[in-house]
């Protein structure tokens, strides 16, 4: 869900000249921008020198897309957020559930791991682990907007044509959390999800002569918050932190009704080929000192114990100034998406972009 | 005999590529989207034929609203990068010398050596509040407070209008270039003036550039996606946006094909008028230039 550019899928092919011995095996990550660092990638094929790792960049809409144009092949190793295993698995079988034994899963969060097991469990079989969690929240720049705190501030007239958002389910999930509705509960009667969605429509409707622009991707939200052009937008926190080391006065903020939390995952694809040279990588990148490596890159904290300590020192500070105790405990996950949620929320984003609010 | 033979089999073999790759890259491609856009989709994994697709697109006036739009921008966008690079072509075939005429050429077709997503870039850095212009008018105390010139439909028909402006351009210069200068001393000698020239033998010759020029730039233009996403402010929906929402995000594969056959069969029904309307056909105009 972060550091991708709107523009379609980036394909980095990290090859790296193996031993060419003939048993030489290939692991075919399909991953997020920045969740494969070159330096992680090297170390790995270093210490499984007849594994060769590819990478290709996507993100969760163009990952499933990807593996149901091909019914789950291509990639040894997807990393789809928690809350896209269930309804794709069930609509389109394009993965294949998890052998956790395999796993070094004492090392990771119990907290997370049973959640993700419980988002992603069908028919008795686990289909995914966590990898890394993060949230969507605001940001803003406290040297102009000291007081910005939730959703609806977004569309607050004081900052008239100097905020942003992105249209895509997060912030109409946000906006009905910040009109005092649950859109995850309401995800078991669609036709109340309805009814909220059509409420979030016209206040964001409403809100579009506030907005200056919507952003697209991590780059242009960066531009026009770093050029003060806007003073605060819905972001990722990752994005947020990334500009915290270059102003200081641009924080995450998580909104007060709760930041949302999201665990990007492993899973394997259906035909997948490399399900051994992946549950290497899984556990290789579990590794306290390559959780290191990994965080300074995604931006994100890991999912294993005590990771918040095992952030680069730079994150640390970022993650402090942004998060409380109390904002940990409000943070409200990402619930499955069932199938048809995400053709309503569709219908309502194109109703907020076709209209001509301001 | 065998001459004949091997003569044939020539043909064959040049003719090879460009049949499997029609077929191959375009027609199989094609009729696999048909198939897929008269599916309905009754539950996860159940699918039902029918038209059921085409029928939401008609009964949803956001959809066919955002085509209508497309298709108008991309009018304005051919309109104007006719009436920009008519003197630009003209200039070139007939008053450059022969040797600035390959310089002039090569300043066209340098842009065409970065990629759209550079160029589009370009004018944002350009246009936005805190960029080039806004910037340099403040400087010189132009404007009280900085403008923002990007995120508005201007800005995507200029990015538009300047990414397509060459293909109207080179086959605009192949006609004109075709003219004998005679024709225009002729035009004068019988007394007419430079409008009467113009529109009596100028336009009329370079008719079938004109016509393949504005197919090529309406194509294009209708179908481009990069630029009007970068450009585009919150209100610039473009339907081939609408397309890849459909496939990408809302899972819609069904209705994604649907709606790319419906911007297919739009712009060729749009060509089709302009066309008639010209009293051009395809034969004397693309297939000739």
């Amino acid at each position: 869900m972060h550091m991708k550019t709107t523009v379609a899928s980036l394909l980095a092919a990290t090859m790296l000249m193996g031993a060419g011995s003939a048993q030489a095996e290939t692991l075919r990550l399909l991953t997020w921008g920045s969740y494969a660092p070159e330096e992680l990638v090297q170390k790995f094929e270093e210490e499984y020198p007849d594994i060769d790792v590819e990478v290709t960049f996507s993100n969760n809409e163009e990952m499933i897309a990807k593996l149901r144009a091909t019914g789950g092949a291509g990639f040894d190793l997807a990393q789809p957020s928690h809350d896209r295993i269930h309804a794709a698995q069930l609509e389109y079988d394009i993965y294949k559930p998890m052998d956790l034994s395999k796993i070094d899963t004492d090392v990771m969060s119990p907290s997370l791991l049973e959640g993700v097991k419980a988002n992603t469990t069908i028919d008795g079989e686990v289909y995914a682990v966590p990898h890394q969690w993060g949230t969507s929240g605001l940001m803003a720049d406290k040297s102009v907007a000291p007081d910005f705190a939730g959703w609806d501030d977004l569309c607050d007239p004081q900052y008239k044509g100097k905020t942003s958002m992105r249209l895509k389910r997060t912030i109409l999930l946000g906006t009905a959390f910040a009109m005092g509705e649950d859109p995850f509960a309401a995800y078991a009667d669609l036709d109340k999800y309805q009814e909220i969605l059509d409420k979030v429509a016209d206040k964001l409707i409403e809100c579009k002569a506030n907005i200056k622009a919507y952003w697209k991707g991590g780059d242009d939200l960066s531009a026009m918050m770093l050029s003060g052009e806007i003073v605060a937008s819905e972001t990722w926190d990752s994005t947020a932190y990334k500009l915290f080391n270059q102003n200081e006065n641009i924080v995450f903020v998580p909104p007060k009704t709760g930041a949302l939390a999201w665990i990007d995952t492993f899973a394997l694809p259906r035909k997948a080929k490399a399900d051994d040279a992946a549950y290497k990588w899984i556990n290789f990148v579990l590794r306290p000192e390559n959780v290191t490596i990994m965080s300074a890159s995604t931006g994100a904290i890991a999912s294993v114990k005590g990771a918040k300590d095992l952030l680069p020192d730079d994150k640390k500070a970022a993650v402090n100034a942004a998060f409380t105790d109390a904002d940990i405990d409000n943070l409200k996950f990402f619930a499955n998406i069932p199938p048809g949620v995400e053709d309503m929320e569709g219908k309502t984003l194109e109703k907020i972009k076709a209209a001509t609010g301001g | 005999m065998q001459q004949k033979d091997i003569k044939r089999l020539t043909l064959y073999l040049l003719f090879a590529p460009f049949v499997l790759w029609i077929f191959l890259l375009i027609l199989l491609p094609h009729i696999g989207m048909v198939i897929l856009s008269l599916r309905e989709k009754i539950a996860p994994r159940v699918y039902e034929f029918g038209l059921g697709n085409y029928i939401d697109f008609i009964n949803e006036p956001i959809y066919w609203n955002t085509l209508l739009r497309t298709g108008s921008m991309s009018l304005l966008v051919t309109a104007l990068a006719l009436i920009i690079g008519f003197p630009i072509a003209y200039y070139i075939a007939k008053i450059a010398g022969n040797r600035s005429r390959g310089g002039l050429f090569l300043l066209c077709l340098i842009p065409l050596w970065v990629s759209d997503l550079i160029r589009a870039f370009g004018w944002i850095l350009l246009l936005r509040e805190t960029g080039v212009i806004s910037t340099f008018l403040l400087s010189y105390g132009i404007i009280e407070t900085p403008i923002e010139f990007l995120y508005n439909d201007a800005a995507v028909v200029v990015g538009l209008v300047y990414t397509v402006i060459l293909f109207m351009i080179v086959p605009l210069v192949s006609t004109l270039d075709g003219m004998d200068n005679s024709m225009i001393e002729a035009g004068y000698n019988l007394g007419g003036n430079s409008f009467t020239v113009m529109r009596r033998i100028i336009i009329p010759y370079a008719m079938p550039g004109i016509v393949s020029g504005c197919i090529v730039v309406f194509m294009l233009t209708a179908g481009s996606y990069l630029t009007p996403i970068l450009l585009g402010g919150k209100n610039s929906s473009w339907f081939t946006e609408q397309i890849y929402d459909q496939f990408i995000t809302r899972f819609n594969w069904e209705s994604g094909a649907a709606f790319g056959f419906l911007l297919l069969a739009f712009t060729s029904i749009v060509i089709w008028l302009g066309l008639k309307l010209s009293g051009q056909t395809l034969a004397n105009t693309v297939a000739k230039s």
